[in-house]
C-alpha cells in the first residue's frame, strides 16, 4: 500500500481579482519510508501544496479538487474535526520560517508538552516526559526543555520544532524549508536526524528546499515543480542525469559548482505565467529555449519515459544531458 | 587610514545584558553577560564583497546590526569611508543611514503584515522624505520591485504580506532596502529562500551595482559555495570570533582552521554523489553565556592538544591576506 497518493490536486486562492489557481493539478505518491524532494520556483506553490495536505490552508485558499489519499483515507473529504485529529498524528508539518513560531514567553518544553496533551489526550506529567524524549531524539539535552526559546540558537529553536513536529509519531513529515539559514553544520545534522527517523519510523518524508544539492544527498525522488503543476518527477539520477525538463535542466545550471569556473549562471528569462489567467499549452513556453508551435497550443500531458521518471513537456525525450 | 575602504571595524564587541532584558530571570542575582560578537576587526573595501560564514547564533547578524548602529557596541569602534560613525553630528548621521542599508534576514518577521507591498517598499523614501509626488514613489518601487525579480510588478503593488510566497517576501524586503541605492549594504542572508534561478538574478545585479557603483557589501550566508562565488574574501565565524579571513578559493580548497575544514568537508553538492557519510562535529557549540578559557573551538576541535584550552590564539597573517586564529595554522 502506498503510504500517500495525491492526485490532481487544486488548491485556489481567492482574491479581489478572481481565483489563482496557485496549486493546479499535482499528483504525486510517497511510500512508507520515502523521502520526496519538492523543488521549484519561488512562488509556484510548494507551500500552497504542503498547505492543502495538511489541511492549514487560510481561509481564502480552498481545494476545488483532487484527492489526497493517507492510506485511502481521502483528506479532502475530512471535516474539520477529523482533520483535528489527525492532523500531527498522520501528517505533521515543519513551517517555513518557523524558527520564529515559538512562544518567546513559555518554555520550550511547555510548548512541546502543549502540544502533546492536546492531540494526544495525556497528562502534563507524561507529555513533558514526551517532551524530554523528543528532545534527545533531536539530539538535544532533555534538560533544555526548561529554557526559552531566547537561550536557543537558531539551530536548536530549529530542531525543537522538529521536535515538535515529531510529537504525535506522524506518518508523514512535511519540512517546508526546514534547513533554510541554518549553517552547514546543524544542516547536516538535521538532515542525518531526518533520515534516521524516516528509516527507524517507516516515516515518509517530503522535503521542500531550494537546495538541489541537499535533495540529492537526501531524498530518494524528486519532484520539480513550476507554476503550480508538477513538471518533473523522478529518482535523482533520472533528475539529474537524464533530465527531461528543460526547466529542471535550466534550474539545475543555475547552481554554482566550486571546483569548476566561477562563473554566475545565467537566470532564466522571463517571469512565471500569471496564474489567474488560463494558460494556452505548457506554462513554460514563453520562457523555454526548446519550444516549438504545438507548445504553444496543447498542454503537454506527463509522459512516462521508464520506471518512476515522468515529465510534462512535448519534447521531453531531447533534453541534453551535459552540465 | 586606507581610505578606499568603506567600512572599518577595530575590536567590536556585542554583549547582551539578558538578565535585564528578562522578567523571568530576576530571580538570579547576578549579571548575564552573552557575548553575541566577542572582539570582531575587518574592513571592507570600495566595491568588495566580504562574506561572513559561521554558525547559527555566532554573531553574524549582530555584527552586521552593530556596524549600522542597530545593535549597542559594547566596544571597539566603526568607521564609515574613514569617520568614525560614533557620536557623529546630525547630518553625518543621516547621510550614514541612507548610504548604509541593511537587508534583514528573516522576511517573516522583518516586514509590518499590516502594510501592502507598495508600502512596505516605498517605507525608506517616506521615512527619509525622498519623494515629492504619489507618481514618483509608486515609480521608484516598480523600478526596485523589477530588478528584484519580482515582475509582473502590478501582479504584487497592492497584496499583503500573508498573500506571498516565502521567496516573495525575501524579494520584498530585498527592494526595500535597495530602493535608497545605498553604497554600503549588510546583506543577511537575502537569497536563502529563493530558487536557484531567481538567485542568481538577483546576485546579478548586486553584482552589477558593484561593479557600475561601487557598491560595497558584507554578505552573511551560511552557503559556502554562494560565499565562493559571489565574495572578494571569505570570513569564518565561531562564537563571537573571526576564526580566519582569506580568499574565497583559499578558504574553500585550502582552509587552514579546523573549523573551516570542518565546514568545507560537509558542503552539499549538487548532482549524484555517493551519499558519503556527512561528518559531523562532535558536541554542541558552547553557550555564548559561558566564560571559555582558550580556544573557543577547543571543545569541538579534532587536532585540539593542552595549549588550546588554555591560551586563546590570535588572528594571525599566516601568508599574504590569509589570516588564522589557530595555534596550528601553520602545521595544518
Ligand atoms: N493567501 C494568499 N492569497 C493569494 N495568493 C496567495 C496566497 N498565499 C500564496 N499566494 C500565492 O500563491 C502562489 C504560491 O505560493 P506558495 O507559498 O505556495 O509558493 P512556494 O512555492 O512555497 O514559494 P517559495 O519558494 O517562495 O516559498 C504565490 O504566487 C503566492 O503569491
Ligand atoms: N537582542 C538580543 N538579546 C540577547 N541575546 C541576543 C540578542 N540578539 C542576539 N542574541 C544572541 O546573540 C547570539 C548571536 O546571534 P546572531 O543573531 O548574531 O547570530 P547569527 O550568527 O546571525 O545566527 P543565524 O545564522 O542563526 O542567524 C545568539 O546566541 C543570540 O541568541
Ligand atoms: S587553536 Fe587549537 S583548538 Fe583552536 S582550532 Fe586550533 S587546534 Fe583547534
Ligand atoms: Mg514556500
Ligand atoms: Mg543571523
Amino acid at each position: 500500500m502506498t503510504l500517500l497518493e495525491v492526485k490532481n490536486l487544486k488548491t485556489y486562492f481567492d482574491t479581489s481579482k478572481g481565483l489563482y489557481k496557485a496549486v493546479d493539478g499535482t499528483s504525486f505518491d510517497l511510500d512508507y519510508g520515502e523521502a520526496l524532494g519538492l523543488v521549484g520556483e519561488s512562488g509556484c506553490g510548494k507551500t500552497t501544496c504542503a498547505l492543502s495536505i495538511t489541511r492549514l490552508l487560510p481561509k481564502e485558499g480552498k481545494i476545488h479538487g483532487g484527492e489526497i489519499l493517507l492510506e485511502k483515507t481521502d483528506l479532502v473529504k475530512l471535516n474539520d474535526n477529523e482533520i483535528r485529529s489527525r492532523r500531527w498524528k498522520d501528517v505533521s508539518i515543519i513551517f517555513q520560517g518557523s524558527m520564529n513560531a515559538l512562544n518567546p514567553v513559555m518554555k520550550v518544553g511547555d510548548q512541546i508538552a502543549e502540544a502533546v496533551i492536546l492531540h494526544e489526550k495525556a497528562s502534563k506529567k507524561e507529555a513533558l516526559k514526551r517532551a524530554e524524549e523528543l528532545f534527545e531524539l533531536v539530539e538535544m539535552p532533555s534538560k533544555r526543555i526548561n529554557n526559552y526559546p531566547h537561550e536557543f540558537s537558531g539551530g536548536m529553536k530549529q530542531r525543537a520544532m522538529i521536535a515538535m513536529a515529531l510529537a504525535c509519531n506522524p506518518k508523514v513529515i512535511i519540512g517546508d524549508e526546514p534547513t533554510t539559514a541554518l549553517d552547514v553544520m546543524v544542516q547536516a545534522q538535521i538532515l542525518n536526524l531526518l533520515e534516521k527517523l524516516r528509516k527507524e519510523l517507516k516515516m515518509g518524508l517530503i522535503l521542500i528546499t531550494h537546495d538541489l544539492s541537499i535533495l540529492a544527498e537526501t531524498c530518494d525522488k524528486i519532484a520539480v515543480m513550476y507554476a503550480g503543476k508538477i513538471v518533473e518527477i523522478g529518482t535523482i539520477e533520472d533528475i539529474f542525469e537524464k533530465t527531461a525538463h528543460p526547466y529542471t535542466q535550466r534550474l539545475i545550471s543555475c547552481f554554482p559548482n566550486v571546483g569548476k569556473e566561477k562563473i554566475l549562471p545565467p537566470a532564466i528569462e522571463g517571469v512565471p505565467p500569471n496564474l489567474l489567467e488560463p494558460i494556452k499549452g505548457c506554462s513554460f513556453y514563453p520562457r523555454c529555449h526548446m519550444g516549438i508551435p504545438i507548445c504553444l497550443e496543447v498542454e503537454p500531458e506527463s509522459r512516462g519515459l521508464g520506471g518512476k521518471h515522468f515529465a510534462a513537456c512535448h519534447r521531453s525525450g531531447e533534453v541534453s544531458h551535459e552540465q | 587610514m586606507n581610505n578606499n575602504n568603506v567600512i572599518d571595524i577595530k575590536d567590536i564587541k556585542v554583549h547582551f545584558d539578558i538578565k535585564r532584558s528578562l522578567a523571568q530571570d530576576i530571580i538570579r542575582k547576578n549579571k548575564i553577560i552573552l557575548k553575541a560578537v566577542d572582539g570582531v576587526s575587518f574592513s571592507i573595501g570600495k566595491g568588495e564583497i566580504l562574506s561572513l560564514v559561521g554558525e547559527s547564533g555566532s554573531g553574524k547578524t549582530t555584527t552586521g546590526k552593530a556596524i549600522l548602529q542597530l545593535a549597542p557596541l559594547t566596544a571597539g569602534s566603526v568607521d564609515f569611508l574613514g569617520e568614525e560613525v560614533r557620536q557623529k553630528d546630525k547630518a553625518f548621521m543621516k547621510r550614514f543611514r541612507q548610504n548604509a542599508q541593511m537587508i534583514f534576514q528573516d522576511p517573516y518577521q522583518s516586514i509590518n503584515p499590516r502594510n501592502i507591498v507598495l508600502d512596505i517598499v516605498a517605507e525608506p523614501l517616506d521615512v527619509h522624505g525622498l519623494v515629492k509626488t504619489e507618481a514618483e514613489r509608486e515609480e521608484k518601487v516598480r523600478i526596485a520591485l523589477e530588478q528584484a525579480g519580482m515582475g509582473p510588478v502590478e501582479e504584487y503593488l497592492y497584496r499583503y504580506p500573508h498573500e506571498l510566497s516565502g521567496g516573495q517576501r525575501q524579494r520584498v524586503v530585498l527592494a526595500s532596502s535597495m530602493i535608497l541605492e545605498p553604497t554600503f549594504v549588510v546583506a543577511d542572508e537575502p537569497v536563502s529562500m529563493l530558487d536557484a534561478s531567481i538567485r542568481t538574478g538577483i546576485l546579478r545585479l548586486l553584482l552589477e551595482l558593484r561593479d557600475k557603483k561601487e557598491l560595497s557589501y558584507l554578505f552573511i550566508t551560511h552557503d559556502l559555495s554562494l560565499a565562493w562565488l559571489i565574495s572578494d574574501r571569505i570570513a569564518i565565524m565561531y562564537l563571537g570570533k573571526i576564526m580566519e579571513i582569506g580568499k574565497p578559493d583559499l578558504i574553500i580548497h585550502k582552509g587552514a582552521h579546523p573549523y573551516t575544514r570542518a565546514l568545507t568537508a560537509i558542503m552539499p553538492q549538487p548532482g549524484v554523489n555517493k551519499r558519503t557519510e556527512r561528518v559531523i562535529l562532535p558536541g554542541e557549540t558552547p553557550s555564548p553565556i559561558e566564560e571559555l578559557k582558550g580556544c573557543k573551538f577547543s571543545t569541538r576541535c579534532p587536532i585540539a592538544k593542552d595549549i588550546c584550552k588554555e591560551i586563546e590564539p590570535l588572528l594571525e597573517e599566516i601568508e599574504r591576506g590569509h589570516f588564522v586564529a589557530c595555534h596550528f595554522a601553520k602545521e595544518i
